[in-house]
């Protein structure tokens, strides 16, 4: 079931004007900076079907760099997240694409900053509920509902053994976990929803586990 | 997952064996999923509420969107009302203007609550805040109303579509318009069938309801749909509550709903490429808006020459 919440249905609380251009778009902003893991200096903001067609009339774009801000769905400054993101250093701008992706409210955002880049693609499936599809060039199904880690290792045996011992250890339980990988023996990625936030200690313990290469988090 | 309905027929059943309210079934796997308490759940339910009468508040004031495409026709309806001609009757007529009144407030960019767009926002509380004023409920009915459109709500999400770039306008002020109808029934004290014929028969009515946005904002037509949604699902209630039942079952409308959507042309899914938003009209307002043209004669003129 895509829709788990009667708050899914009735909600969420927003800025207008439309919950899937508009509160869907700003959730994926603020996912894919949760999944940065900071405020990238630039992104660059690729939009797909209905989002491209409409992004302007909606505020697609002011939500879109609300979320990357940080702002929730109900945050007034969405309004005047442009002026906010230059404040902020915050570079961006907006590609819309002819293209056809699975869903028609796809956006696709390329991040970064000094350190790295990140690509982070999610689509809008009404009401103000997101899915994130791919993360890196990794085909994923991760709704954003609930707290999660991403872990990009090696594709090496102990892996994700050794990732959800550290997590028992800390009294973490899983809800729901996939592992994807592009090609065996390369890079993998490990996606696990947790029952509970989880803090910075016990994702930097998860880093310094052998072959594991970075760790993420979405907080709810 | 484990979840109590899948589908209308689960939920009347589920209803009518344990002699429960739709509203205390939505509430109970609420409380199943989330794992939170009835109060918590309540609670945010009771704020999503006070979101909604701050809207209908703040839209009967008068509001302008940013482009000045809508706004301030919630007002004109409410003098309207007060002159004591309308022929609707009060009751629909302020349904509708709380309902314009919510939609207005979103298209300029207000704070609002999803129910289950914000494209489709005003229609429950619309309807709610009409009733109110003839059934009296207590705050908790008033809170249970949104508990019972989102049981329905959440069965069209699952089954069918939510949203205007998927399903059309039908899956947005189309379920808006049958989850209010069924939440008006149980409000008024009908029977959890009769709630479930209220849905059918306003979703029936709205099929293949097409998403044509002039200039892809929720503007235009969206805020006199929320009109029209809330007028449907009053009338529906009205019809449920009879005793006139639906010939189509209610979750095969939504199937219905949920395939004529698949097969709708993606002009008419909130792309601004067809219906309304391809009129010359509706590109001569787009070109407007978005490449500098002058919009307020542009609309003065249309009012002058009809």
């Amino acid at each position: 079931m895509k829709f788990t919440s009667v708050f899914d249905i009735i909600g969420p609380v927003m800025i207008g004007p439309s919950s899937s251009h508009t509160a869907g778009a700003a959730r994926i902003g603020r996912v894919a900076r949760d999944l940065f893991g900071r405020q990238p200096k630039w992104v660059k903001i690729h939009l797909y079907g209905s989002f491209a067609e409409t992004y302007r009339g909606h505020g697609t774009d002011v939500a879109i760099v609300g979320g990357l801000l940080d702002y929730d769905t109900d945050d007034e400054r969405i309004k005047t997240s442009f002026a906010e993101a230059e404040k902020a250093g915050l570079q961006f701008e907006f590609i819309p694409e002819t293209a056809n992706r699975a869903h028609p409210n796809t956006a696709r955002l390329v991040m970064g900053d000094d350190e790295s880049e990140m690509s982070v693609e999610g689509i809008s499936i009404g009401g103000g509920k997101i899915e994130i599809s791919e993360v890196n060039g990794f085909k994923l199904r991760l709704t954003g509902g609930m707290p999660a880690i991403l872990v990009v290792h090696d594709d090496r045996a102990g892996c994700i053994a050794n990732v959800a011992n550290c997590l028992a250890m800390h009294k973490v339980n899983i809800g729901h976990m996939e592992v994807s990988r592009i090609e065996r023996g390369l890079t993998a990625l490990m996606v696990i929803e947790i029952d509970q936030n989880i803090d910075e200690r016990i994702l930097s313990q998860i880093s310094y586990i052998p072959h594991i290469t970075k760790v993420s988090k979405i907080n709810n | 997952m484990d979840v109590l309905f899948r589908n209308v027929r689960e939920l009347v059943e589920r209803a009518e064996n344990e002699g429960k309210l739709i509203s205390e079934l939505m509430i109970e796997q609420e409380m199943i999923i989330s794992g939170r308490s009835r109060e918590e759940i309540f609670t945010q339910m009771d704020r999503n509420l006070r979101v909604m009468e701050e809207a209908v508040e703040r839209g009967l004031k008068g509001v302008q969107s940013v482009t000045g495409l809508t706004g301030g026709d919630a007002v004109l309806i409410q003098n309207y009302i007060a002159t004591g001609k309308s022929l609707a009757g009060d009751l629909l007529l302020d349904a509708v203007s709380k309902a314009v009144a919510t939609n207005e407030v979103n298209a300029a960019m207000g704070t609002i609550c999803a129910t289950p767009t914000a494209g489709s926002a005003g229609v429950v509380p619309g309807t709610l805040f009409a009733v109110q004023n003839k059934l009296n409920p207590t705050r908790e009915q008033m809170i249970r109303y949104l508990f019972t459109s989102g049981a329905f709500g959440f069965i069209v999400a699952n089954n069918a579509s939510i949203s205007g770039a998927e399903g059309g306008c039908q899956a947005e002020v189309g379920s808006a318009s049958a989850m209010a109808a069924a939440a008006i029934v149980e409000m008024a004290g009908g029977t959890a069938q009769q709630s479930s014929e209220a849905f059918a028969i306003t979703l029936k009515n709205v099929l293949g309801l097409v998403c044509d946005p002039v200039a892809g904002l929720v503007e235009v037509p969206c805020v006199k749909r929320n009109a029209m949604g809330a007028s449907n699902s009053i009338v529906a209630a009205d019809m449920a509550l009879a005793g006139v039942t639906s010939r189509i079952p209610c979750d095969e409308v939504i199937g219905a709903m949920y395939r004529i959507g698949q097969s709708m042309s993606t002009n008419l899914k909130e792309t601004a490429r067809g219906g309304l938003a391809a009129t010359p009209t509706g590109k001569a307002i787009t070109h407007a808006i978005f490449e500098g043209g002058d919009l307020k004669s542009l609309l003065k003129s249309r009012v002058s020459s009809n």
